[in-house]
């Protein structure tokens, strides 16, 4: 078993009003000294048994297809199996 | 024999009846289209009409990017088909990389519903060959997600080329990088605009009659074509 976490985030150069409102919202509940608020979203993926490499570049082009757009957003896939701890992450 | 004009249904699309309509008011045929569907049914032109394709699941237009209808749609854009994309359809244009960009989320967070004034800047599209260069048209606005944003190059190069299409005038409605309301395609057969000129064509509904010109242009190219055919 594989688990696939895919985490998508808005380029820092295109303004977030998500995470903006939610800055004004923290500070209003009274957590002071924020200076940043990103909104982002993630994927969680999980795969029957272990990946194989052309999964592996499946998944990458499609975190950069269909899970992101490159145009507005960066993204990054962390590969976790049972068997191997290691992670990979890539921008685009 | 009139133009045929389809229109592209997708679940969660709303404004296909409105498009339709238009389309039959700007006198061609409108011809229903179904997302699931491979085959165009001859048509001229198509219009991926607004609303929330598969409930704006994931990104808006992004995977209605994906339909089966799009993969040939995405085909005939490139052989030179005209193409119009309003809203939600303007996002999956640029969610399948036949315009360059894309929209985010307004900046005021606030889904935006009233009529906008907008400066026709290209008049040489496949569909705004009707319209007088630089006419300013009053037609509905509405949308949540609807800032046009790209990076400078990209909007330079847009600006250089003529592919500006429509710009909103008397204020921006959402934070639309350089006041951009509409663009196309290096062909000008490919446009796509945030506003909706299918609900400006009829006195009873509309604020003015200045949407009809989107699909008079369309058809004006279709017989000038028919003609030398």
């Amino acid at each position: 078993m594989a688990r696939v976490v895919v985490d998508v985030s808005l380029k820092p150069e295109i303004l977030d009003p998500q995470g903006r409102a939610v800055q004004g919202a923290l500070g209003r509940l009274g957590l002071e000294g924020v200076a940043d608020v990103r909104q982002g979203k993630q994927f969680v993926i999980e795969l029957e048994g272990e990946l194989d490499q052309e999964q592996r570049a499946k998944l990458e082009e499609l975190a950069g297809s269909l899970l992101s757009n490159p145009v507005i957003e960066d993204y990054t896939v962390s590969i976790n199996e049972s068997t191997d701890s290691g992670s990979t992450a890539g921008a685009n | 024999m009139s133009a045929r004009i389809g229109v592209v249904t997708f679940p969660g699309t709303l404004d296909d009846i409105d498009a339709a309509r238009a389309v039959r008011i700007g006198g061609a045929e409108p011809v229903n289209l179904w997302h699931a569907d491979e085959d165009l049914a001859g048509i001229d032109a198509v219009i991926l009409p607004g609303g929330f394709s598969y409930g704006d699941y994931l990104r808006c237009g992004a995977i209605s990017r994906f339909a089966p209808l799009m993969t040939r749609v995405i085909e005939r854009a490139h052989e030179g088909m005209p193409v119009l994309g309003i809203c939600n359809g303007f996002q999956i244009l640029c969610e399948s990389h036949l315009l360059p960009g894309a929209l985010a989320r307004n900046d005021g967070l606030h889904f935006v519903c009233r009529d906008q004034w907008l400066r026709v800047e290209n008049s040489n599209t496949a569909w705004t060959t009707a319209y007088s260069p630089d006419s300013e048209i009053l037609v509905p606005l509405k949308n949540g997600e609807g800032r046009f944003v790209a990076d400078d190059y990209t909007l330079d190069q847009l600006e250089g080329e003529g592919r500006v299409v429509f710009r909103y005038l008397r204020g921006n409605p959402n934070g639309s990088y350089r006041d951009i309301a509409g663009i196309c395609n290096e062909n000008g057969n490919v446009v796509g605009l945030m506003p909706h000129p299918e609900h400006a064509v009829e006195d009873l509904t509309g604020p003015s009659l200045d949407g009809v010109g989107l699909i008079t242009s369309v058809i004006e190219n279709y017989v000038a074509q028919e003609s030398f055919a």
